[in-house]
C-alpha cells in the first residue's frame, strides 16, 4: 500500500525538484552578464574569461541538445555534428571578416594576393544575409545528405560512419586555401559585429544572453517535440523501425526533418560560438571533436533533455580544469569516460538520478 | 725467354698507367683539359683504374699526394670516366655510364659513340646509348642528320628527350623546317609515352594504397563481420604494429646487428602478437559487455583509441619515430624511363595478397574458421550446436586485431611512424568495409584495391582533397544502389 503513494509522492516531487534545479540554474546564467557589467574590483564581478567559457559550453549544450535529437529520439548516432556547427561558425565568420576588414578583401586573401572575392562571398556583408547563410549551410547539406542517406536506408554504424567521413571530407576541404575560407588558420581577428565592439564587455554580455535563449528556445522546442506524437514516431522508429513501416508509417520524412532540424540548431550554436570565443578553424570539423559531442551526451543521459546539457556541462568543465592541471592526463581521462559511461551508465547521469529519487 | 715476355707484356699496361697518371698531375689545366677530352673520344679499358682513382682525387691508390680539380675539370673527368666505364663487361655499369653520358657527352665522342652503339648487345643500354648519340646530332650540322635524330628521340620515353625537344622548338632554334615538325610529332610521341608511364604509375601507387587499406580493412571486416561492433580501437592497432617494429629495430641494432637486414621478418610475429594480445584484452573486459548495443561499442573503442594513442605519446614522445628500411626494401625497379617502383611497396603488395590467402585458409580451412563463419551466420544456432560463442569471438578479435598489427609492420616501412599513424588509414578502412560489404573477404580485397586506385587516380586531375569528397560522393550512391556492399549475403543469412 505504501509503494504506490512513495511512488506517486517522488514522480510528483522529481519534476517539482527538476523544475526548481532549472530555474535557479536559469537565474544564475542570466545573472552571470549582468555581473559581469560590474566594475572590475567589485566583489561580485564576473570576468570576460568566465563568461565566455559558460558562453561556449552553453553553445557546446546546444549542440548536444540537437545530436540527442537525433541519438537519443531517433537512434541515429551523428559522428559530424562539427561540420554543422562549423558551417553555421563559418558563416557568421564570413560577416565578421567582412565587418573587419571594412571595404577592402578579408586579410587571409590579400596574403593569398586575391584581387576579388569568390562568389560565394557575395553579399556576405549584410547581418541577414549571413544569418540566413547559418540556417542554409548546415541545413541544405543536412537535406541533402540525409536525403540520400534515409532512401537507402543507411542506419546504425553505418550512418555513423557516412557522417564521420563526411566532417572528415569537410576538414580537408576547408584546411585548403584555395578553398577561400583562410586555410590552417581559419576566421580569427574580429573587431565588430553590427557596429559593436566585439571585445566590449556589453557585446559580450548580449551575445551571452543570445545563447541562453537559443538554448532556452531549443529546450522549449525539444521538449514540444518529444511530447507530440511527432516525437512518439522518433522513439517508435528508433527501437523498431521495421514495425513502423508495417503500421504504414514511412520513416524516411522523420528521420529526415529531425535530422535538418539538428543540423540547424547545431549551425545557429557554431553562429554564436564564433563571436564569443574569437576563432573559427576547420579543427572544428575534426572527428574528434563530434565524436566528443557523442559522450557528452551518453553521459549526460540520451533521450532525456536535461541530460545532454548535464553532459556537455560536465564533461567540459572537467576538460578545462583537466587541461590546466595535468594537461597529459585529459586525454585518459576523456577515454576513461568514454568506457566507464557506455559499460556502467546506460542512461547516463539522469538515468542514475532518477533511480536515486526512485529508491 | 716465353714467361718473360709475357710478364712484360702483363707489365706494360700499369707501366702506361703510371706514366699517364705522372703526366696528367704534372701537366698544366689546359693541358689536362685536352688529355681529358682526347680519353674520352677514344678511350682504353687499361685507364679505367687510373681515371676511378683520378675520380677519388688521388693519382694512385697508397700515393699520398693530393689531387686538385676545378669543376669544369670534374665534370669532363666524369665524363671520361662514362666513356671508360662503356668498355666494361658488366650490362649494369654501361647502362649507368650511358645515361651520365646523356647528360654530359660531348661532339669529340660521336665516332667512338657509334661505334659502340653499332656493337652493343644489350638492349637497354643500346636504347641510352642511342639516346646519346641523338642528342649530340641535335647539334650536328645537317639536316638529314638532325632529322634521324629527332626521329630517334621520339621513339624513347625518356623524359630528358622532351626538355632536348622543346629546347629544340624554341623559336629561332631549330631553323629546317622538316626538322621542325619531325620535332613537334616526336615530342607529341615522347609526351604519349610519358604520360602513359605517369598512368601507369599513378595506378600503381594506386595498388600500394590498397594494399595498405586492404590490411587495415582487412581485420575490422572480420570483426565488424562476426560482432557486428565497430572498433574505432583498429587504427590504434596498426599504429602498435608500427612501434613494435620499431621496438624490435632499436633491440635487435642494439644485441644483434648481424641480423639488422632482417628485421622486418622477425617484427611480423612480435607485431602480430602485441596487438592480437592487446585486441583479444580489450574484447575480454570491455567489447564482451557492450554485444548487442553498436554504437555504444563505437563510443567504447574510441575511448580505447584515445587511451592506446595517450599511451604511446607518453611512452616513446609525440614526434614520430625513426625506423628504416632495409637495404633489400630500399631502391626500386626501373620500368620504364619515368616508372620506378620501389621495392618496399612491391613487397607490401605481395605480402598484402599473401595476407589475404592465408586469412582466406584459415577462415575456410580450419575448425576456428569454420566455427568463425558459424557464429558469423547465426549466434544463436552456432551456440546451441556447442560452438563457444564467447571463445570464438575472442579469437576472431585477435585475430582481426593481429592482422592490423601485420599491417602496421608494412606501414611502417613506407610511412612515418608516430602516435596519430591509425588515425590517418581508420576512416577509408571503414569505408572500404562499407563498400565491400560484411565478412566477405573478396569484397574487401576488390574494395580496397578500387579504393586505392581510384583515390590515387583522381589526385592528380582534381587534387587530393577533391578527389577524396568525391570518392565519398560515389560510395553514399554506390550504397543506394547495393546497400550490403559490393558481395551482398543471399538468402536466409542476411535475417
Amino acid at each position: 500500500m505504501n509503494q504506490p503513494l512513495l511512488v506517486t509522492a517522488s514522480q510528483k516531487a522529481g519534476p517539482r525538484w527538476t523544475l526548481a534545479t532549472g530555474a535557479v540554474v536559469l537565474l544564475v546564467l542570466l545573472a552571470l552578464p549582468l555581473l559581469s557589467l560590474l566594475p572590475e574590483g567589485h566583489s561580485l564581478h564576473v570576468s570576460a574569461y568566465t563568461l565566455t567559457l559558460v558562453g561556449k559550453i552553453l553553445c557546446y549544450a546546444i549542440v548536444a541538445l540537437a545530436l540527442d535529437l537525433v541519438w537519443g529520439y531517433a537512434g541515429l548516432l551523428s559522428l559530424g555534428h562539427g561540420l554543422f556547427f562549423a558551417l553555421g561558425g563559418y558563416a557568421m565568420g564570413m560577416y565578421l571578416m567582412r565587418e573587419a576588414a571594412g571595404d577592402g578583401l578579408p586579410a587571409f586573401m590579400t596574403f593569398l594576393s586575391w584581387t576579388e572575392l569568390p562568389w560565394y562571398w557575395a553579399g556576405t556583408q549584410h547581418f541577414a544575409w549571413a544569418l540566413c547563410l547559418v540556417v542554409l549551410a548546415p541545413g541544405l547539406l543536412a537535406l541533402v545528405f540525409g536525403f540520400f542517406a534515409f532512401r537507402s536506408r543507411i542506419k546504425g554504424v553505418y550512418f555513423s560512419i557516412m557522417t564521420q567521413a563526411l566532417t572528415f571530407a569537410g576538414m580537408l576541404l576547408f584546411f585548403r586555401n584555395e578553398t577561400g575560407f583562410g586555410g590552417n588558420n581559419g576566421f580569427t581577428n574580429f573587431r565588430s559585429i553590427l557596429g559593436y565592439e566585439i571585445t566590449a564587455q556589453s557585446t559580450r554580455a548580449v551575445l551571452f544572453l543570445l545563447t541562453v535563449s537559443l538554448l532556452v528556445a531549443s529546450l522549449y522546442l525539444g521538449w514540444r517535440l518529444a511530447r507530440s506524437k511527432f516525437g512518439r514516431v522518433l522513439t517508435a522508429l528508433r527501437d523498431a523501425e521495421n514495425r513502423l513501416m508495417f503500421c504504414g508509417y514511412d520513416p524516411r520524412g522523420f528521420k529526415l526533418f529531425v535530422w535538418v532540424l539538428s543540423a540547424v540548431l547545431c549551425g545557429l550554436a557554431g553562429a554564436l560560438y564564433v563571436p564569443q570565443v574569437g576563432i573559427i578553424n576547420p579543427s572544428e570539423m575534426s572527428p574528434t571533436n563530434s565524436i566528443e559531442a557523442a559522450v557528452w551526451v551518453a553521459l549526460g543521459g540520451r533521450g532525456t533533455l536535461i541530460g545532454p546539457l548535464l553532459g556537455a556541462g560536465l564533461v567540459n568543465g572537467m576538460k578545462s580544469w583537466f587541461t590546466v592541471a595535468f594537461p597529459e592526463y585529459w586525454l585518459f581521462c576523456l577515454g576513461a569516460l568514454f568506457i566507464l559511461v557506455t559499460l556502467y551508465l546506460p542512461k547516463g547521469v539522469v538515468g542514475l538520478l532518477k533511480k536515486r529519487g526512485e529508491q | 725467354m716465353l714467361r718473360l715476355l709475357l710478364t712484360l707484356l702483363l707489365l706494360l699496361p700499369l707501366a702506361t698507367q703510371a706514366s699517364e697518371g705522372e703526366y696528367f698531375i704534372t701537366a698544366k689545366p689546359a693541358e689536362q683539359v685536352s688529355l681529358l677530352e682526347g680519353w674520352a673520344a677514344q678511350p682504353d679499358a687499361a685507364r679505367l683504374p687510373l681515371l676511378d682513382n683520378l675520380h677519388q682525387g688521388r693519382i694512385a691508390e697508397g700515393d699520398t699526394r693530393k689531387l686538385r680539380l676545378n669543376n669544369r675539370l670534374r665534370g669532363l673527368l666524369e665524363n671520361t670516366l662514362a666513356s671508360h666505364q662503356l668498355l666494361s663487361d658488366v650490362a649494369k655499369v654501361r647502362l649507368a655510364a650511358a645515361q651520365q653520358l646523356q647528360k654530359s657527352a660531348q661532339p669529340a665522342q660521336v665516332a667512338f659513340l657509334d661505334r659502340r652503339y653499332a656493337i652493343e648487345a644489350d638492349a637497354a643500354v643500346r636504347a641510352a646509348l642511342g639516346l646519346v648519340l641523338a642528342n649530340l646530332q641535335l647539334a650536328a650540322p645537317e639536316p638529314s642528320v638532325r632529322l634521324a635524330a629527332v626521329r630517334l628521340l621520339g621513339e624513347t620515353g625518356d623524359p630528358m628527350a622532351r626538355t632536348r625537344l622543346e629546347a629544340l622548338l624554341e623559336p629561332g632554334v631549330e631553323t629546317d623546317t622538316n626538322v621542325r615538325t619531325a620535332a613537334e610529332t616526336s615530342l607529341a610521341q615522347v609526351k604519349r609515352k610519358l604520360l602513359f608511364g605517369e598512368l601507369l604509375g599513378q595506378a600503381f601507387s594506386g595498388l600500394s594504397l590498397g594494399s595498405i587499406l586492404l590490411l587495415a580493412a582487412l581485420g575490422l571486416a572480420i570483426t565488424f563481420g562476426l560482432l557486428g561492433v565497430i572498433n574505432m580501437a583498429h587504427g590504434e592497432m596498426l599504429m602498435l604494429g608500427a612501434y613494435a617494429t620499431y621496438v624490435v629495430q632499436v633491440l635487435i641494432a642494439r644485441y644483434a646487428p648481424g641480423a639488422i637486414e632482417f628485421y622486418p621478418l622477425i617484427a611480423l610475429p612480435v607485431a602480430f602478437a602485441v596487438s592480437a594480445g592487446v585486441g583479444m584484452l580489450l574484447e575480454r573486459t570491455v567489447i564482451r559487455h557492450l554485444y548487442g548495443r553498436p554504437l555504444e561499442t563505437l563510443l567504447a573503442t574510441w575511448g580505447i583509441s584515445l587511451i592506446l594513442i595517450q599511451a604511446i605519446r607518453l611512452l616513446f614522445g609525440a614526434q614520430n619515430v625513426e625506423v628504416a628500411n632495409p637495404a633489400w626494401l630500399s631502391g626500386g625497379l626501373q620500368v620504364l624511363p619515368n616508372l620506378v617502383l620501389p621495392y618496399s611497396r612491391l613487397v607490401i603488395i605481395g605480402f598484402a595478397l599473401f595476407v589475404v590467402l592465408l586469412t582466406w585458409l584459415l577462415l575456410n580451412r580450419t575448425r576456428l574458421g569454420l566455427n568463425v563463419r558459424a557464429v558469423t551466420q547465426n549466434r544463436n544456432m552456432a551456440a546451441c550446436c556447442g560452438v563457444p560463442t564467447g571463445r570464438v569471438d575472442m579469437l576472431a578479435f585477435g585475430l582481426g586485431s593481429g592482422i592490423a598489427g601485420l599491417g602496421g609492420v608494412a606501414l611502417s616501412q613506407i610511412g612515418n611512424v608516430g602516435p596519430d599513424l591509425g588515425q590517418s588509414y581508420i576512416i577509408d578502412s571503414f569505408l572500404v568495409v562499407v563498400l565491400g560489404g560484411v565478412g566477405q573477404l573478396a569484397g574487401s580485397l576488390w574494395a580496397a584495391f578500387g579504393l586505392g586506385i581510384a583515390n590515387k587516380l583522381l589526385e592528380p586531375q582534381i587534387g587530393a582533397v577533391l578527389g577524396k569528397i568525391l570518392i565519398l560522393a560515389l560510395i553514399i550512391l554506390f550504397i543506394q544502389k547495393r546497400p550490403q556492399g559490393l558481395f551482398a549475403l543471399k538468402g536466409r543469412v542476411i535475417d
